[in-house]
């Protein structure tokens, strides 16, 4: 009783070649940049993008093996989808929307409609339940998007960057709200996002998808924590190193050495943390056992902090104070010593 | 940019006077025999010579003939424009330059062809009236044929644009909500098209009302079966040029009317 897909498609010139399970209540979030091929992989699961080759399995039943001449209509699956820009039909209210799934697979008008009701009575929209989906705001329509798709007791439900069309304000909202419903339902649930903050707030299981490839998949602690691709690291704030482990010390590619805090052998990654780095004008003295020279590339602000991009030996990210970044004068250019803690150093096995 | 074609136009209306002349000249060309209908209208004796039995006929036959054609353009048009817009079909294009001829086509040829494929001779019209001994040529019904073959085609390049135009993501939306081809069809695609169709449904109407070239020689000239508004004004130009003034007045008006249901879509498009 799940999900498990191997999709492969072209996608324009970009080969796509994607392999997942997803288990019932559980939500996947198929996380990479934009044009990685992840709303393709969404097309397929839904019926309609024909995959290459592949198969995708539901609860048993077959949905796509092109080898074997099997592709089910997007119609007859058991699935319901959330599009980016909602796609809610303008020209029926926001109660027919919702029953409209009800209504294709063959409930009469009024069951349909009592369904339909209580679904937007759940989304807090009754009182929009006759009006035209313009006349909704971002957040209400993704509601009654998520309903319409819902209504229909989907087993796999599909949402194609939901949160994407919404401001930052309204976003916040939507996702709690929709964390609440997912966690509420039974079915497999596949997420497509660009967007690492909704990935790792809805999703139990991420797959990272870059050109068309997965390069992680994991729980979202276990890739926030340990980044396999510089897209992933960036992604979650960290910066990646990768190097071969002796003991406690890790050799770079770029032969400088970086202690860590526990010991290993073999080829590693190293994750270090923007906020671990500290920044000094002259070598600092003392406890610290990693201190490199290094050349500030870029400064931008982070929140109430200035994130410092490091060239060197050991490229790194460092989060400093407006102040600190006055006192070193970080300008683009200037020669400063980085340091890290060796305990905050995380290796793990590449 | 703006600025820059700004200073090469003439003050206030911004139109250059190389333009202006040739442009008024066209003006003056359109609306001015508008103005001689209205300026030479019997409007005293108007009442009078729209209500002869004639008359009467000629706009009842009209109205129902040209609101018949719209019907049957509407039942087989939509279809073919969605054939047009949507299908993968070979030979698409060349399907959409055949569908459009009778727009371009002298109606009198239209009425020609038509009477060689229909009429009791015609390659469909002979083995019909040697089957049935129904005979299309010189009846109403003749009257409708004629109307559909030239204002047909005015409704699927307005429906065909309508759909090409839709945003085809909405039809995915519904196949994922269950929704098989025909009820997207019904649910989706034609209320999202609907302006579209209603309005080559006004002007397919528009154009069928006005036919005579097609209609006379494929359907004759007979009082109450046959003879239509435009045939009516014809005919009481050589007898009665009050009366085809005045017909002319009606048609003249049905035209703004229908203008006016256009409007949203042609006039006010920037």
């Amino acid at each position: 009783m799940s999900l498990s897909a191997h999709i492969v498609i072209q996608r324009g010139a970009l080969p796509v070649d994607v392999t997942f399970e997803v288990q019932p209540g559980e939500v996947l979030a198929v996380l990479g940049p934009n044009g990685a091929g992840k709303s393709t992989v969404l097309r397929v699961l839904a019926g309609l993008a024909r995959p290459h080759f592949g198969q995708v399995r539901l609860d048993g039943t077959t949905l796509d093996d092109p080898a074997a001449g099997i592709r089910l209509p997007p119609h007859r699956r058991p699935i319901g989808m959330v599009f980016q820009d909602h796609l809610l039909f303008p020209h029926l209210s926001t109660v027919d929307n919702v029953a409209f799934g009800l209504r294709a697979r063959g409930a009469s008008r009024e069951s349909a409609r009592a369904v339909a009701a209580g679904w937007v009575a759940r989304m807090n929209l009754s009182d929009h339940s006759s009006s035209k989906p313009r006349s909704l705001s971002g957040g209400q329509a993704q509601r009654i998007a998520l309903a319409r798709a819902l209504a229909g007791d989907p087993r796999l439900l599909l949402l194609d960057e939901p949160l994407s069309a919404l401001d930052a304000r309204t976003k916040l909202d939507v996702r709690a709200d929709l964390r609440h419903h997912l966690a509420d339902y039974a079915g497999a649930t596949v997420l497509v996002t660009h967007d690492p903050v909704d990935a790792m707030a809805l999703a139990d299981q991420l797959v990272v998808v870059e050109r068309g490839r997965v390069v992680q998949v994991g729980t979202p602690v276990d890739v926030s924590r340990r980044p396999r691709t510089d897209y992933v690291a960036r992604l979650v704030g960290l910066s990646l190193l990768a190097g071969m482990a002796q003991g406690r010390s890790v050799v770079l590619d770029s032969g400088a050495t970086v202690q860590v805090a526990e010991a290993s052998s073999g080829p590693v990654f190293v994750a270090i943390r923007p906020a671990a780095v500290g920044l000094y004008r002259s070598r600092p003295d003392g406890s610290p056992r990693n201190v490199w020279p290094a050349t500030v590339a870029g400064v931008t602000p982070y929140g109430e902090t200035l994130r410092v991009d490091l060239d060197g030996q050991v490229p790194l990210t460092a989060d400093v104070t407006p102040e600190a970044a006055a006192e070193l004068d970080l300008v683009l250019g200037a020669g400063v010593w980085a340091s890290v803690k060796a305990s905050e150093v995380a290796a793990y096995p590449a | 940019m703006a600025r820059r074609h700004k200073a090469q136009v003439d003050g206030a209306t911004g139109v250059p006077a190389a333009l202006l002349i040739p442009a008024a000249l066209a003006v003056v060309f359109l609306v001015l025999p508008l103005i001689a209908l209205l300026v030479r209208a019997p409007w005293s004796t108007l009442g009078s010579l729209l209500s002869t039995p004639e008359v009467r006929d000629a706009l009842r036959l009209s109205i129902v003939s040209a609101s018949l054609a719209t019907l049957i353009s509407l039942v087989l048009g939509v279809p073919l424009a969605w054939v047009l817009a949507r299908s993968q079909i070979r030979g698409r294009g060349v399907l959409r330059a055949l569908v459009t001829v009778p727009l371009v086509l002298p109606p009198v040829v239209g009425g020609v062809a038509l009477l060689l494929a229909f009429g009791r001779t015609g390659v469909l019209g002979a083995p019909l009236y040697d089957a049935t001994g129904v005979s299309f040529p010189f009846t109403t019904t003749a009257v409708v044929l004629a109307q559909t073959f030239v204002a047909m085609p005015f409704l699927v390049i307005s429906v065909e644009g309508a759909l090409r135009a839709a945003d085809r993501r909405y039809e995915d939306a519904a196949a994922t909500l269950g929704a098989g081809r025909a009820m997207t069809f019904r649910r989706v695609t034609l209320p999202l098209v609907a302006p579209g169709v209603a309005a080559g449904a006004v002007l397919c109407w528009a154009r069928a009302l006005g036919e005579f070239g097609a209609t006379i020689t494929f359907a004759g000239n007979f009082p109450g079966t046959t003879r239509t508004m435009t045939l009516q004004v014809y005919l009481a130009l050589e007898t009665d040029p009050d009366a085809a003034i005045a017909l002319s007045l009606v048609l003249l008006a049905v035209s703004i009317l229908t203008l006016g249901l256009l409007r949203d879509r042609w006039l006010v498009r920037q």
